[in-house]
């Protein structure tokens, strides 16, 4: 989140899409409401009314997959009404910025687009820029060249009409969302989106966002309090999982992976150092090297040496061009490319999509390692029904793991607040924290590794590990190299702003640097009461960066440095203060320059861009610059009414490599007509591993469902309670009908098209068992995260006899 | 008036069951085998062993859907029909404690009457084992102990708000004139003679759960005239008519949880 979960009650508007978070994020309705007591607007956008829905002002539903049309129609609406924030969107954003003359969208392709590689080449997605080298600027936004009126331009398409016809959205309901939510743009009022799984789990979830997140710009709705971007993370440490970089592309504080055509330390700092020759920005990213270099002291320790390279070459490099994301692993697995697999706190067999061959891929390894709580589907995929364990080879390993309230240590929630826990209880039997037992299996490879020598021991061998007290992990020890040390005096470094390249610093993770000091463990703090007046409660625990509670503030406060919002100030220049020199008081500023209206000294307030500009034209991303709505892969209309391109033209096509793995249905598959979406329940938790085996939880969902509209049912022959076959192009699941109100079909151009909808949340082990969806789920990803689009598919529906 | 009040602001509820889980987690109530029947609701009643029930249902009005959450549960009457069914049998199985919570004992397995029946609200369920009879005790415990109710804690969005008698039906009362700004039918279910105090923003959408002053009243004078013992249908052709009516209405909440 931009933003964090109190903030939600600073809110005029709330916008909850790809999201329903009263059932998933209960508590987070807290919020919402004090919003609403105070006067804010709830508009709840989903395929099917919701929980969430029945506290909505306004509730209108859209077909799973047209998210980008809807918000483009928004964009458009913005736009021609002029509603956007003048002088937010030409000063705080590159709305200015003058693109390269060759950049152009054509057909539903941007330029550079290379169909055999299905990449684009970007060399035409740049600013123009003067001799010295600083992007050309327009702050009139006529400039025809300017990214506001290429955007313009872009969403020109995007009419209301034909908005209505791709997602099924009634014209009048489309324009009472876009007129209600375009008011935000006024000074002085502040609109927040909150979104999840509904928005990232497409082809095209990455861009969701970026629409969303360019209606925000435009409506100066970022920065301030009761604003921002915010995602409602789906488990409650994945943000501190994606922080320390549990992923394939990215080391600890989002710094790269690097790669094989990388050999030296230089190339990989050269090639992330991003450059600018604008005086006034801050290129917060410019200090890269810094952060690289501390981090890898904080691996190698003493090891690590300039001679060395600090001992980079000791870490794995990614083949170029390769993806290693989770469809891949199990792509790979199926071929029989995997030997030895660790799901650690994970249940893939329920969890990723195309469930049968996930589980069949398993078949494959030599071995696995499962660490959870207790025996779950994945651990146990060779004894599934329907398997014969006398045929799989497959060695597992059940180790079980402490709970969280068995342990100490920190979660990082969706407000990037770092929380730190305490122990309650011990753990059962000879189950042991995760820390625990990564410890106790890299003290002994290590020792496997000197004794028996083995292919590129260096890496294990150099490893600093000093993590354990008497021969067991000391979580503070590792909390407290996650924050890094002054390697000269041996003190805990304040600040990542006081890091250096020279191999003088350490920091496991530059971005939590600050979050344990000499001052003592920030995340531990319980001070709960509230300075700020906005719900910033800066004392209690410790967020990143530098517990700064809103990020990019700098774009709350006008060019004086005066909040917009002078009832909800996030900061403010006081001239007086530091003996007349000035400073901020409020949140942590999003950097302590002066404000803009001094034009020698400020720096732009978005700091973590080159160009010091919030980004309406994101080059950065592989599918576009600006969205574009795309089908999802299994998509029940013939053509895309907006363009020749059916399907992302930069998502990774799985479907074309074929085989058991790869089954896909066409568009408008007639052996699989209607839409299916994949959501959670208030019940379950996840896979369910944990909450199937809890008699008070089952009670309330004990069995899979499929929810459908009245008209579908009467179509089908099916009653409320029926059992009824879900099916896909790749499996089947039996599921409970519930006929309901809250679905109802869509006309989409000329069609009527029918969405069902079923949890995620069931497997074969537990109290209560059911089908997985995920048996019906496609591989296919998002062009940018490869997220698998379990949010729109095809299947049929019938009932079981 | 002494004691404690809830107020349960139906506006404000999700549908969690946050409350459902809390209450059987604080009484130890075992979870009841249960199937969908085609609803998000489980159980499809109270019971024996569920002790509040978050009933669900589905409306469309003029094409206007909605999904209401109505949390059931004892109301905990000041003047309760219950205590005096039970007087005939155990006198001491009814208690009321200071804080008004309506509580019964094991020695209500003793009532011959059937409280489901006597109770205006349809709430009391008898285990069929030992045949004593249970409801929601308003977590006297927890009260005695200065705590809310579990039910209450749990809450994450404020609609249910537990206090001193007098300052919940303040709250109750403006808190009805700012819903009748916005929902011109809203309501109070039977604030003056009931403990736990239901606003309802749209009366209609919910399951006409709460008996009309009136009717309760009646049912209620009738037998402080005739002795409880009285079958039904010694009270006359009035009272038959209402015990009908609220059947009926029992009935169609029913119908409406298993919605076709």
């Amino acid at each position: 989140m931009t933003n964090h979960w109190n903030d939600i009650a600073n809110s005029d508007c709330i916008l909850i899409m790809g999201s329903n978070a009263a059932e998933n994020h209960p508590i987070s309705f807290k919020y919402v409401t004090k919003a609403m007591e105070n006067g804010a607007k709830l508009i709840s956008v989903d395929p099917r009314f919701t929980r969430t829905s029945s506290k909505a002002d306004i509730y209108t539903a859209l077909r799973s997959g047209t998210d980008i049309a809807f918000l483009g129609g928004m964009i458009k609406y913005i736009l021609d009404n002029n509603f956007y924030n003048k002088e937010y969107t030409a000063e705080y954003t590159n709305a200015a910025h003058l693109i390269n003359e060759k950049f152009s969208f054509k057909d539903g392709l941007f330029s550079g687009y290379d169909p055999k590689k299905r990449t684009y080449d970007k060399s035409t997605w740049t600013y123009q820029v003067d001799k010295k080298g600083i992007p050309k600027r327009d702050t009139t936004l006529n400039n025809p060249n300017c990214v506001f009126q290429l955007l313009k331009k872009h969403f020109s398409r995007y009419n209301v009409d034909l908005v209505s016809k791709i997602t099924g959205t009634p014209k009048n309901k489309l324009l009472e969302v876009y007129k209600t939510y375009s008011a935000t743009g006024k000074t002085g009022k502040a609109g927040t989106i909150m979104y999840a799984m509904g928005w990232t789990q497409h082809t095209v979830g990455t861009q969701n966002i970026r629409t969303m997140a360019i209606i925000q710009l435009l409506l100066g709705n970022i920065g301030v309090a009761g604003g921002g971007v915010n995602a409602l993370r789906g488990e409650s440490n994945v943000q501190g999982s994606t922080d320390h970089c549990l992923l394939f592309h990215i080391l600890p504080g989002y710094l790269k992976t690097p790669k094989a055509s990388q050999p030296k330390l230089a190339d990989y700092n050269n090639k992330y150092t991003p450059k600018t020759s604008d005086p006034n920005s801050a290129n917060w990213w410019g200090n890269y090297a810094k952060y690289s270099v501390s981090f890898l002291k904080s691996m190698f320790g003493k090891n690590a040496t300039k001679g060395n390279d600090f001992g980079y070459s000791w870490l794995p490099k990614l083949d170029d061009g390769t993806n290693y994301s989770w469809i891949t692993i199990f792509q790979e697995m199926f071929k029989g490319k995997i030997k030895g697999f660790f799901a650690w706190g994970m249940n893939p067999a329920c969890s990723g999509p195309n469930s049968d061959m996930t589980r069949e891929a398993m078949e494959k390894l030599d071995w696995m390692v499962n660490v959870n709580l207790w025996e779950t589907e994945t651990g146990a995929f060779w004894k599934r029904p329907g398997a014969d364990p006398k045929k799989i080879k497959t060695e597992v390993f059940l180790l079980p793991c402490a709970a969280s309230m068995e342990k100490e240590g920190s979660i990082t929630n969706s407000s990037r607040w770092m929380q730190w826990r305490y122990k309650a209880v011990d753990p059962p039997g000879d189950a042991l924290p995760d820390a625990e037992m990564i410890h106790e299996i890299f003290v002994r490879l290590q020792k496997l590794y000197k004794k028996d020598g083995g292919k590129f021991a260096d890496p294990i061998l150099n490893l600093k590990w000093d993590y354990a007290h008497n021969g067991h992990i000391d979580i503070h020890a590792v909390a407290k190299e996650i924050n890094g040390y002054d390697l000269k005096t041996g003190k805990l470094m304040a600040s990542f702003s006081k890091l250096k390249n020279d191999g003088t610093t350490s920091s496991g993770n530059w971005l939590y640097c600050n979050s344990y000091t000499e001052k003592g463990n920030m995340a531990a703090r319980r001070d709960n009461k509230d300075y700020s007046g906005i719900g910033l409660f800066s004392n209690w625990s410790w967020c990143w960066p530098v517990n700064r509670r809103i990020i990019y503030n700098r774009a709350s406060v006008d060019q004086n440095g005066q909040p917009w919002d002078k009832e909800h100030p996030v900061i403010k220049w006081d001239a007086a203060a530091n003996d007349g020199k000035g400073g901020w008081i409020g949140d942590v500023p999003d950097g302590g320059w002066v404000p803009m209206s001094n034009k020698e000294q400020t720096k732009w307030p978005y700091i973590m861009k080159p160009e010091g500009f919030a980004r309406i034209f994101g080059m950065g991303l592989a599918d576009g610059p600006f969205p574009e709505h795309y089908e999802p892969l299994e998509c029940p209309v013939e053509q895309n009414m907006l363009s020749k391109v059916m399907l992302n033209p930069t998502s990774k096509a799985w479907h074309e490599e074929g085989g058991d793995m790869n089954k896909t249905a066409k568009a408008c598959d007639p052996r699989y007509p209607f839409v299916a979406t994949t959501y959670r329940v208030s019940e379950h938790w996840q896979t369910g591993a944990m909450t199937r085996q809890q008699p008070w939880l089952v009670e309330l969902q004990p069995e899979m469902f499929v929810e459908m509209s009245k008209q579908l049912a009467k179509e089908l022959g099916i009653k409320n309670g029926d059992k009824v076959i879900v099916e896909s192009a790749r499996g089947k699941v039996h599921a409970k009908a519930i006929v309901t109100v809250r679905f109802k079909p869509f006309k989409i151009g000329d069609n009527i098209i029918h969405e069902v909808g079923m949890p995620w949340c069931y497997g074969f082990m537990g109290l209560a068992t059911g089908d997985s969806v995920n048996k019906l789920t496609p591989n296919i990803g998002d062009a940018n995260t490869m997220i698998p689009e379990s949010k729109a598919f095809l299947v049929n529906v019938k009932k079981e006899v | 008036m002494n004691g404690k009040s809830v107020l349960i602001d139906l506006s404000k509820c999700i549908g969690c069951r946050g409350c459902q889980v809390a209450c059987k987690q604080w009484n130890q109530l075992p979870g009841e085998k249960t199937v969908n029947v085609g609803s998000h609701q489980n159980p499809q009643d109270l019971s024996a062993k569920t002790w509040t029930l978050v009933r669900f249902k589905e409306t469309e009005n003029n094409g206007k859907v909605d999904w209401t959450f109505f949390k059931d549960q004892c109301r905990h009457c000041i003047d309760p029909p219950c205590k005096y069914a039970a007087e005939d049998y155990a006198p001491d199985s009814i208690f009321i404690d200071k804080n008004g919570a309506v509580v019964y004992l094991p020695t209500t397995k003793k009532i011959e009457d059937d409280m489901n029946e006597t109770c205006p609200y349809g709430i009391p369920r008898k285990d069929d084992n030992s045949g004593e009879w249970f409801k929601c005790n308003f977590c006297h415990d927890r009260i005695e102990s200065g705590k809310e109710p579990a039910c209450v804690k749990a809450c994450p969005t404020g609609a249910l708000t537990f206090g001193d008698r007098d300052k919940i039906l303040e709250i109750s009362k403006k808190r009805l004139q700012e819903m009748k700004l916005d929902h011109p039918n809203a309501t109070l279910l039977d604030a003056e003679d009931v403990r736990w105090i239901y606003l309802l923003h749209e009366p209609e959408d919910y399951f006409q759960l709460g008996l009309r002053e009136l009717d309760r009243f009646d049912r209620y004078a009738w037998r402080k005239l005739f002795k409880p013992k009285a079958p039904a249908w010694l009270a006359g052709g009035a009272l038959a008519l209402l015990f009908k009516k609220r059947d009926k209405r029992m009935k169609e909440k029913q119908t409406d949880e298993v919605s076709s």
